[in-house]
C-alpha cells in the first residue's frame, strides 16, 4: 500500500503508511514523526504517532493542508534509509499472587502453565507502537503467539495503576487506576506518568521494553523508592 | 487575599485557557476552551491577553465571594446575568465587565442558550501551569484547580490583589451564537469506510445531540450511518471535531478533550471554525452537517479569526 496523506478537517493531516499493525509500518511512522519534529516547520503544532499512520496537527492560520502536504511528501522520501533511536527500558514486573488476578485464568485459556506464560512474557523484548486511551498508557508487542487472546468479555470498572496486561496480541501497562477489559497478569511499581517531569511519560513511541521478574517483597523495595523519587527505571540506547 | 472562594461551583466549572500543545502523542488531549471565540472575547473584557485562565462553566455559572479587595471580572457565550450580591446589590448582563469589592457575592445564573460560558477575572487566576497549560483535564487529574472541577469552599488565587483604574467596558454586540447555522465539515479522513447512502445520510437528515454530551464528545441521535464493512479500524490519531462512527451508526463528534487515538472510523470532521458552534448546542438542540473543501475550510478560520479581532477591537468603555 502506497503513503496516503489524508486530510483531518483544517487541523490535522495523516500520513497513513498501511492498515495493519505491523512493525515495519510502525518503523516508518516513528522515522516520519522524528524528522517533522526535525524540520521545525512553521505551523506544526505536534505530532501523533499509531500503529499505521501518523497525525500531524497544524495551525491552519500559519501553514495551509496542501503546503503541509507537500513539505511531508519530502520528508517521507528522505527519511526512508535512516534508523530510528530508541531506548529499551528494563521494567521489574511481579506476577505473583494478588498482583497478577487474571494469570490462573489466562494459563486456562492458553493451556501453558503461569510459569510458562510469565517465562515468555518476561523473556520478550516489547516494541512500543504508540500510547493513547490514557494519558501515559502505552500499546505494545508483539505478544508470542501462545499468548494471544481477545479481550475479557467482562472488563473491570476499575484495573489499579500499575497492572501489567495482555490481549489482542499486545501488552500494557496502566498508568493510573481506570476502566480496562485487558487480562491482568502482573503489576509494575514504577510511574508510567509524571506531570511534574518535562517528559512526563516514561516510555516514548518507538522504545523497547523488557519486563523483569521480581517478587513481592522486591516489588515494594522499589514501590517505597519510587514514591520517594529515588528510584530510576534502568535503561540503555539501542537502535530499532 | 487576592482570591475568590467557591460558595456554589455549578454543575461543572473548570480552568481553561488556550489548551495544552506537545503532549498528544503520549496520550494527553489538548483541552482548553469548547468554546474558543468566548473566551478569547471575555478575557478581551477585561484586559487580559487572548488565552488567560478563565472559569468555563457549562449549563449553570457558580457563586463566588471576593476575598481579594477587589475583582474585575465579564461572563461571555451564554445568556446569563450576573447578579451581585451586597449591600449593593445589581445586575450585570453578559457581555461587559463590571468590579466587585471584598465581601460581595457574585452569582452567576443559569443560562438557557450555550452550553458554556466564559467568566474571565482580570489579571487571570494563578493556577499552577501543568505541562504548557492551565488547562483542566478532569478525566486525567491534570491541570486547573488541583485537576478537577470546583467544589464549594475552594479558594481561586487570583494574580491581582486589586484592579487597575479604568472604567468597565462592553462588546459592542452581542456574541452571534449560530444556534440554527449549519455545521461545515470537511470528509474524511475514512470516509471509504462508509457507504454511499451513509454519506448522503450526513447531510440529508437532521441530528440531535443527545444527553450524552461532554468535553470529551458529544453523542448525536439521527439516521443510522452504515459501514461498508465492519466499523473496527486499526486505531489511529483523531483530532478535535471528528465525527467518529461506531457499530451503532449514531455518530460522536469528538470535543477538547478527546482521546488521542482511537479505533473507529470518522466519516467527516468538523471544521475548525465550527468546533465552537458545535460546542454550543445543548441536548435536544439540531445539527445539519454541510460539506467544505479544506480550501474552504481555512478560508473561513481565517475570517473567523479577522470577525474576532474586530469585536475585539471594537470593545468600548461604558
Amino acid at each position: 500500500m502506497d503513503v496516503r496523506f489524508l486530510t483531518a478537517g483544517d487541523s490535522a493531516v495523516v500520513v497513513e503508511f498501511g492498515d495493519r499493525v505491523d512493525r515495519s509500518l510502525s518503523e516508518r511512522v516513528l522515522r516520519l514523526s522524528a524528522s517533522v519534529r526535525a524540520a521545525n516547520i512553521r505551523g506544526v503544532l505536534e505530532t501523533v504517532p499509531t500503529y499505521r499512520s501518523l497525525m500531524v496537527l497544524h495551525d491552519s492560520l500559519t501553514i495551509g493542508a496542501s503546503r503541509l502536504i507537500a513539505e511531508l511528501e519530502c520528508l517521507v522520501h528522505n527519511a526512508a534509509g535512516e534508523k530510528n533511536q530508541a531506548t529499551l527500558w528494563y521494567i521489574p514486573a511481579c506476577y505473583d499472587g494478588s498482583h497478577a488476578p487474571d494469570l490462573a485464568d489466562v494459563a486456562a485459556r492458553t493451556g501453558l502453565t503461569g510459569a510458562d506464560i510469565v517465562q515468555r512474557h518476561s523473556s520478550t523484548v516489547f516494541h512500543v507502537y504508540m500510547l493513547g486511551f490514557v494519558p501515559g498508557f502505552p500499546y505494545m508487542g508483539d505478544l508470542p503467539d501462545a499468548l494471544v487472546l481477545p479481550r475479557r468479555t467482562d472488563p473491570r470498572v476499575k484495573v489499579p495503576a500499575g497492572s501489567v496486561a495482555i490481549a489482542a496480541g499486545q501488552t500494557a501497562i496502566y498508568p493510573v487506576e481506570s476502566p480496562g477489559g485487558w487480562h491482568l497478569i502482573g503489576a509494575t511499581p514504577v510511574r508510567l506518568f509524571d506531570v511534574r517531569l518535562p517528559k512526563p511519560a516514561l516510555l516514548a513511541p518507538g522504545d523497547k521494553v523488557k519486563f523483569c521478574q521480581i517478587g513481592g517483597a522486591e516489588f515494594d523495595e522499589i514501590r517505597a523508592a519510587v514514591n520517594a523519587d529515588a528510584y530510576r527505571v534502568p535503561c540503555e540506547s539501542v537502535v530499532a | 487575599m487576592q482570591a475568590l472562594e467557591v460558595v456554589v461551583p455549578g454543575p461543572h466549572t473548570t480552568i481553561q485557557d488556550q489548551g495544552r500543545i506537545g503532549y498528544q502523542d503520549v496520550g494527553v488531549p489538548r483541552s482548553g476552551p469548547l468554546d474558543r471565540v468566548s473566551l478569547a472575547l471575555a478575557n478581551a473584557l477585561v484586559g487580559n491577553p487572548a488565552a488567560a485562565p478563565c472559569l468555563e462553566m457549562l449549563l449553570q455559572g457558580p457563586t463566588l465571594k471576593v476575598l481579594a479587595e477587589s475583582v474585575r471580572v465579564a461572563l461571555v457565550g451564554c445568556n446569563a446575568t450576573l447578579e451581585v450580591r451586597s449591600a449593593n446589590p445589581r445586575r450585570i448582563a453578559a457581555g461587559q465587565s463590571v468590579t466587585l469589592v471584598r465581601d460581595e457575592v457574585l452569582k452567576v445564573g443559569s443560562f438557557s442558550d450555550s452550553v458554556c460560558g466564559y467568566l474571565a477575572i482580570e489579571g487571570g487566576v494563578d493556577v499552577p501551569i501543568v505541562l504548557g497549560s492551565a488547562s483542566t483535564y478532569v478525566r486525567g487529574g491534570i491541570g486547573g484547580f488541583r485537576g478537577r472541577r470546583l467544589q464549594p469552599r475552594d479558594v481561586l488565587d487570583l494574580t491581582l490583589a486589586a484592579v487597575r483604574e479604568g472604567a468597565e467596558r462592553a462588546l459592542a454586540r452581542p456574541v452571534d451564537l449560530q444556534l440554527e447555522h449549519p455545521i461545515r465539515v470537511v470528509l474524511g479522513p475514512q470516509t471509504e469506510y462508509f457507504t454511499d447512502e451513509a454519506i448522503r445520510t450526513l447531510f440529508g437528515s437532521d441530528y440531535v445531540v443527545s444527553a450524552q454530551a461532554d468535553r470529551m464528545g458529544y453523542r448525536l441521535q439521527g439516521a443510522v450511518l452504515a459501514h461498508k464493512a465492519g466499523y473496527d479500524i486499526v486505531s489511529d490519531g483523531i483530532v478535535t471535531g471528528a465525527i467518529q462512527v461506531p457499530g451503532s451508526g449514531q455518530p460522536i463528534v469528538l470535543m477538547v478533550d478527546n482521546q488521542t487515538t482511537g479505533g473507529y472510523p470518522k466519516i467527516a470532521t468538523v471544521i475548525s471554525a465550527d468546533v465552537p458552534r458545535v460546542a454550543r448546542r445543548r441536548p435536544g438542540r439540531t445539527i445539519r452537517f454541510v460539506q467544505v473543501d479544506v480550501m474552504e475550510a481555512e478560508r473561513l478560520r481565517n475570517d473567523q479569526e479577522a470577525a474576532l479581532a474586530h469585536e475585539i477591537s471594537a470593545i468600548a468603555s461604558i
